[in-house]
C-alpha cells in the first residue's frame, strides 16, 4: 500500500486535542473549531538495497560527469567532504548514510589505486565535531582508518593557509574555499538532503567556505529576498550560492556531488505517536503518550534534554544521485518534494507551531532562545513554497519553554549576542550594521571556533537573519509557555496558554481569525496556493 | 532639638551586625546603636562656626554600614561618640552673619575647622580629605561632620559647621540638586583620581548614587572611549545609560561584556570564562565589597587601575591578580581640590557644576521625616530593588513621607503632596554665588553686606 500523502484537517467538535511539541515535552491543545491542521505525509518506502543504489549512482552519474571510477587514477588527489553534525535530525541510527556513501567512495578509490585521500567535515562556521560524533557519522572503519593518521579534517574557515581565494562573482562576491578541497583532482561532496534548502552548490560554496565568502549570502538582505530559502528558485540565498558554485567549477575544481534523501520515518517506535494523526492513535499510542508525558513532567530539564538528545532516528534512504552538481540537485529536489510536499489552499491569519527540542545547531546541546527563534521563524516558517502559511501582518504562535539557557562551549557568542545585542535592538538590519563585524572578527570567538567546539562568533547573527523574512512579514510573534524574560528579550510576547495567545493575537488580526497549525516534525513543505 | 544619635554600645553594634547579616542591609536599624533623641543644640565650638538647620540630608552607604554595625573598626579612633549621622546636607544657616543663607556642607573636618596651625601638608595643598589631623585640634576626633561628637550631623534639626565647610547654593539650584553635591564631589574626586586617558575603556561597577554620579563625572570630566556600567536593577540601568554609560550590563554579565568590549582573550574552564587575559583600562568600584573588588581585579587589564570608590570594610580578596598583572589599586575618599583644565579647583565647585549639568537631582527618589527613620533606612538599604536611588531625610516636612521613583523624579511625587517640589529659597548671597566662582562664604557675605 503506498504511503498516504500529507493531509489538511479542519478541526471540528469531534477532533481530539492536537499534539504540540514543546521542547523536551509535549502539549495537547484544543484548537478552535474551523482551524486547520497540516499533517506530514507518511514515510515513503526506502530503497530496498541502499549499498547497491549508492554503487549504481557512483557508476551512473547524472549531468556532465564521468563515473567516479573513471575520474580516479593512481596518484589522484581525492578529497571527500561531508555534511556535519547539523544533519540529519535527529541523528540517524547507524549506519549513517554518510558512512554508507563514503565507504563506497573509498572502495572505488582503492580500486582505482588512489592513496591520497583526505576526509573533511564541511563545517562552514559550525562547531567542530567530537570524535564520537565523527565516528557515528562515518562508522568506526572509516574513522579508524583516517583519524589516527591526520587524514580526517574539519574545515577551518579561519585558517588563512588552509583557504584559497578563487575569485569574485560578477556580483562582487568573494569565493574563498578550503584549499585542500580546491586543489584536489576530485572533490567528492557527500550530502544529506533532509530539507529542500540543503545541497546543490550550497554544499561547497557554503560548507567549505570562509566567513569572507559566506557573508555575501548569509545576510539580512538575502534572507529577506528568499521567499523562501526552502524554495531554491525563489531563494536569493541559493542564487548567490549558485553564482559561487559556477565560479568554483570555472576555476577548475572538479566536484563529484553525491546527494541523498531520507524518508520521514523520524522517531523510533516508542515515540510512534509523534508520527500519527491524533484520531488514529491506538490504545498503545495513547498509553505511550501519557506515560511519556508523565515521566517527562517528573524529569529535570537537563535529564530530559539528555534523553531526547540520545534519540536516534530510523530515517531511511529514499534516493541517492551523483554526478554534476546541478543535475544531481534537480533530482534531489524532486525526491525531497515527493516525500515532503503538502498542498495547502490559502493563508491563515494565525500560524501555530510546536517547537521540538532540536534544531540543526544544537545537536547534543541546548536549544537556546536564539535557536528557538530560528527554529520557528527561520526553519518552520520558511518550510513553504508559493507563499507563507500565514498572511502578511498575521501572527505566529510558537510553543516552547524557551529557557534562558545556553551551552557555553557550543554557543559562547550566542550568550553575548543575547545579553548585549538583543538587549539593545532586535532589528536585524541594525544588528547587522552595528554588531556583526565585531563579533565576526573577535579573536576570542575565532580561537574557540578553531580549537574548541564553538560555533563561529558570527553564527548567532545568521540565526537572527534566518528570522528576518518572518520578522518582516509577521505582525506579532507569541511564545506559549516560554521563560517570560527570555521571550521578551527576543522581542516577542509571552503567553501562558494557547488560549491566551489566541486572544492576544486577535488584537493584531481581528476577531474570528483563521488558524493554521503545522504538525511537525516530521518535517514537510507546505505548497501554499 | 530632634536628632538621630549613634551612641557607643558594643552590644548594640553587635546586634545590628548580626541582624543585618542575617536579614539584610538596613535591618540593623531596630536593634542597633541609632536612636531618635531630643537634646539641646550644640554649642558653637569657636569663632567662624555657624549653626545650620538641615533642609535635606541624604542617607549614604557609609551611614548604612554604621547603622548595620558593619563599618570597619579602622574608623574607631577617628570618630567620637555620641555622634549624629548625616554628611550629605543642604541647610540654612541659622543666626549670625550668614543667617538665612542656603548652604551645602563640605563635611570633612580638616585642620582649618579644627583650628590647627600650621596646617598639615595635605590641608596646606587643598587635599582636605587626606587631612592628617582629623583626631586633633579643638574638636573631638571625627573624620567628617556626621561622625564627630562636637558638630552634630545632618540627621537632625540642627548642626554646627565651620565657615570653611559651607558652600552657598545658587538660587536656581533646587534642594534636591543641592543635597546631591556632596556625593557628587566624591564622584568627581574619584573620576579624576582614575586619571582616565582619552580613548581608554572604563568600567563603573555599581550604579547606586555613587556609581551613577561617577558615571556622570567620567562622562563630563574625562574622555573614555567607552564606558561600561554594571547595574543590578532596572532603574539603575536606565539612569546609568541616561547619565552617559555606553553599555549597561547586569553583574553576572560583566566579564563577558568587558571581554567583548576590549577584544580580550580569556582563559576558559569547562566552557565558562575563567578570567580575562586583558580587560578594561580603569575600573571604578563603587560598591566596595569582597566580590566587587574581586570582579574589578578580574576585569582590569594588566597594568590597569582599580579605583576603590565605595567604602570597603574588612574584605577577603585574592590579590594574586593584583601582583601578577601589576594592577594599581587606589582608594578614592572624599574631596579637596582637583587639577582641571582650568587649573586647581575645589572639588565642590566642580561638583556644583556637574550636578546642574547632569541634572543629578533626578537621583533623589524618596524623602522621609526624621521620625520615620527606620523606614527611611530600610528604604535606602533596598533602594535599587525598590526603584529608588537616593533616599533623604526631609527636615522641614510634615511627618508624612513622600517618595517617587527615580525614573519619574523630575516631575512626579507618587505618594505625596503636590508641594513635594521644595519651595525656592533665595540665598542672601547673590552675585558671588555663580558656579564658577569660589564659595568661601564668609568673605562673600561680608562683601555683599
Amino acid at each position: 500500500m503506498s504511503p498516504r500523502p500529507g493531509f489538511v484537517l479542519e478541526v471540528d467538535r469531534s477532533t481530539p486535542p492536537t499534539l504540540f511539541w514543546h521542547g523536551e515535552g509535549f502539549r495537547l491543545e484544543r484548537l478552535p473549531v474551523g482551524s486547520r491542521v497540516i499533517y506530514p505525509p507518511e514515510p515513503v518506502a526506502p530503497l530496498a538495497d541502499p549499498e547497491a543504489a549508492i554503487r549504481q549512482a557512483l557508476e551512473h552519474p547524472v549531468g556532465d560527469s564521468a563515473p567516479l571510477s573513471a575520474l580516479l587514477h593512481p596518484g589522484s588527489k581525492l578529497t571527500i567532504a561531508f555534511d556535519d553534525i547539523s544533519l540529519p535530525l535527529p541523528p540517524m541510527r547507524p549506519p549513517d548514510v554518510r558512512q554508507r556513501v563514503i565507504e563506497a567512495v573509498l572502495d572505488t578509490a582503492a580500486a582505482a589505486g588512489v592513496d591520497d585521500v583526505v576526509l573533511i567535515a564541511a563545517l562552514a562556521l559550525h562547531r567542530r565535531m567530537t570524535d564520537d560524533e565523527l565516528r557515528h557519522a562515518l562508522g568506526s572503519r572509516v574513522f579508524d582508518a583516517f583519524a589516527p593518521h591526520g587524514l580526517l579534517l574539519q574545515h577551518d574557515a579561519e585558517d588563512p593557509s588552509g583557504l584559497v581565494h578563487l575569485g569574485m562573482t560578477e556580483q562582487g562576491e568573494d569565493v574563498e574555499i578550503n584549499r585542500r578541497a580546491a586543489e584536489s583532482d576530485v572533490l567528492v561532496y557527500v550530502n544529506i538532503n533532509l530539507v529542500a534548502m540543503d545541497g546543490g552548490h550550497k554544499s561547497v560554496a557554503t560548507g567549505l567556505a570562509s566567513y569572507k565568502s559566506i557573508r555575501h549570502h548569509h545576510n539580512v538582505r538575502t534572507m529577506q529576498h528568499s521567499r523562501s530559502f526552502m524554495d531554491r528558485h525563489n531563494s536569493e540565498l541559493h542564487t548567490s550560492n549558485w553564482r559561487m558554485g559556477q565560479l568554483i567549477a570555472k576555476a577548475g575544481v572538479k566536484i563529484f556531488q553525491i546527494e541523498t534523501t531520507l524518508n520521514l520515518d523520524t522517531f523510533p517506535s516508542q515515540f510512534g505517536f509523534l508520527q500519527k494523526r491524533e484520531w488514529e492513535w491506538s490504545l498503545k499510542d495513547r498509553a505511550a503518550f501519557h506515560t511519556t508525558r508523565a515521566a517527562l513532567d517528573r524529569t529535570p530539564p537537563a535529564m530530559a534534554r539528555q534523553i531526547f538528545q540520545s534519540i536516534r532516528s530510523p530515517h531511511a534512504l529514499t534516493s541517492v544521485q551523483a554526478g554534476e552538481v546541478e543535475a544531481v540537485h534537480d533530482l534531489t529536489l524532486a525526491n525531497v518534494h515527493r516525500q515532503q510536499l503538502v498542498e495547502v489552499q490559502g493563508q491563515a491569519d494565525i500560524l501555530t507551531m510546536g517547537l521540538p527540542y532540536i534544531s540543526p545547531y544544537n545537536v547534543n546541546s541546548i536549544l537556546n532562545p536564539i535557536l528557538v527563534a530560528c527554529l520557528g521563524l527561520g526553519y518552520f516558517f520558511n518550510l513553504y513554497r508559493g507563499k507563507p502559511l500565514v498572511r502578511e501582518g498575521g501572527v505566529c504562535i510558537m510553543s516552547h519553554p524557551t529557557p534562558w539557557a545556553f551551552n557555553p562551549v557550543h554557543h559562547p557568542s550566542y550568550i553575548d549576542f543575547f545579553e548585549q545585542v538583543l538587549a539593545e535592538t532586535t532589528d536585524p538590519i541594525e544588528i547587522e550594521a552595528k554588531f556583526e563585524e565585531s563579533f565576526a572578527t573577535d579573536p576570542w570567538y575565532i580561537h574557540l571556533y578553531r580549537t574548541s567546539y564553538a560555533y563561529h562568533g558570527v553564527h548567532p547573527f545568521y540565526m537572527w537573519y534566518w528570522c528576518a523574512h518572518a520578522l518582516q512579514h509577521l505582525g506579532q510573534v507569541i511564545i506559549v509557555g516560554g521563560d517570560r524574560a527570555a521571550v521578551r528579550r527576543l522581542g516577542f510576547k509571552p503567553a501562558s496558554t494557547l488560549a491566551d495567545a489566541l486572544e492576544m493575537a486577535e488584537d493584531v488580526v481581528g476577531r474570528d481569525p483563521t488558524i493554521t497549525h503545522v504538525h511537525n516534525p516530521p518535517l514537510f513543505i507546505s505548497d501554499v496556493r | 532639638m530632634k536628632e538621630l544619635l549613634v551612641e557607643r554600645s558594643v552590644a548594640r553594634f553587635a546586634a545590628a551586625r548580626a541582624a543585618s547579616a542575617l536579614v539584610g542591609s538596613g535591618n540593623g536599624i531596630g536593634v542597633g546603636p541609632l536612636r531618635l533623641a531630643e537634646r539641646d543644640p550644640l554649642a558653637l565650638p569657636g569663632p567662624d562656626w555657624h549653626r545650620v538647620r538641615p533642609i535635606l540630608s541624604g542617607i549614604c552607604g557609609s551611614d548604612l554600614a554604621t547603622v548595620d554595625g558593619a563599618s570597619s573598626r579602622y574608623f574607631e579612633p577617628i570618630v567620637s561618640f555620641p555622634f549624629v549621622l548625616g554628611h550629605e546636607v543642604v541647610g540654612i544657616v541659622d543666626g549670625g552673619p550668614l543667617d538665612g543663607v542656603r548652604v551645602v556642607l563640605e563635611p570633612v573636618l580638616g585642620c582649618e575647622a579644627r583650628g590647627i596651625e600650621p596646617r598639615c601638608p595635605a590641608c596646606s595643598s587643598g587635599r582636605k580629605g587626606a587631612c592628617e589631623r582629623i583626631a586633633y585640634g579643638h574638636l573631638k576626633p571625627g573624620l567628617q561632620t556626621g561622625y564627630c561628637a562636637d558638630t552634630g550631623g545632618g540627621w537632625s534639626e540642627s548642626l554646627v559647621a565651620h565657615g570653611s565647610q559651607l558652600h552657598p547654593v545658587p538660587e536656581e539650584l533646587s534642594d534636591d540638586a543641592a543635597v546631591m553635591v556632596e556625593p557628587t564631589a566624591c564622584a568627581v574626586h574619584a573620576a579624576l583620581l582614575g586619571a582616565v586617558v582619552p580613548g581608554e575603556r572604563v568600567v563603573v561597577l555599581g550604579s547606586g548614587t555613587l556609581g551613577l554620579a561617577t558615571i556622570a563625572a567620567l562622562r563630563h570630566l574625562t574622555l573614555p572611549a567607552e564606558l561600561l556600567a554594571v547595574a543590578k536593577h532596572p532603574v539603575q540601568r536606565e539612569l546609568a545609560a541616561a547619565l552617559g554609560a555606553d553599555h549597561v550590563v547586569k553583574p553576572d554579565e560583566l566579564e563577558r561584556a568587558v571581554r567583548r568590549l576590549t577584544g580580550s582573550l580569556a582563559l576558559p574552564r569547562e566552557g565558562s570564562l575563567e578570567r580575562l587575559t586583558g580587560g578594561a583600562d580603569v575600573v571604578f568600584d563603587c560598591v566596595g565589597s569582597s566580590s566587587s573588588i574581586a570582579s574589578s581585579l578580574a576585569v582590569v587589564r594588566p597594568g590597569g587601575r582599580v579605583v576603590l570608590v565605595g567604602m570597603p570594610g574588612t574584605v577577603r580578596v585574592d590579590l594574586a591578580p593584583l601582583w601578577q598583572r601589576e594592577i594599581t589599586l587606589v582608594g578614592a575618599y572624599a574631596y579637596g581640590c582637583e587639577m582641571t583644565p582650568d587649573g586647581l579647583r575645589s572639588t565642590f565647585d566642580v561638583a556644583f557644576e556637574l550636578v546642574a549639568a547632569a541634572r543629578l537631582e533626578r537621583l533623589v527618589s524618596a524623602r522621609y521625616p526624621l521620625e520615620r527613620y527606620e523606614e527611611a533606612v530600610r528604604h535606602a538599604a533596598s533602594a535599587g530593588r525598590r526603584g529608588a536611588v537616593k533616599v533623604v531625610f526631609d527636615l522641614h516636612r510634615a511627618e508624612k513621607a513622600s517618595w517617587r521613583t527615580a525614573r519619574a523624579a523630575d516631575t512626579v511625587s507618587q505618594n505625596a503632596a503636590p508641594e513635594s517640589t521644595p519651595p525656592k529659597r533665595t540665598p542672601r548671597v547673590t552675585e558671588s554665588s555663580k558656579l564658577s566662582e569660589p564659595r568661601k562664604i564668609t568673605k562673600q557675605v561680608e562683601a555683599h553686606e
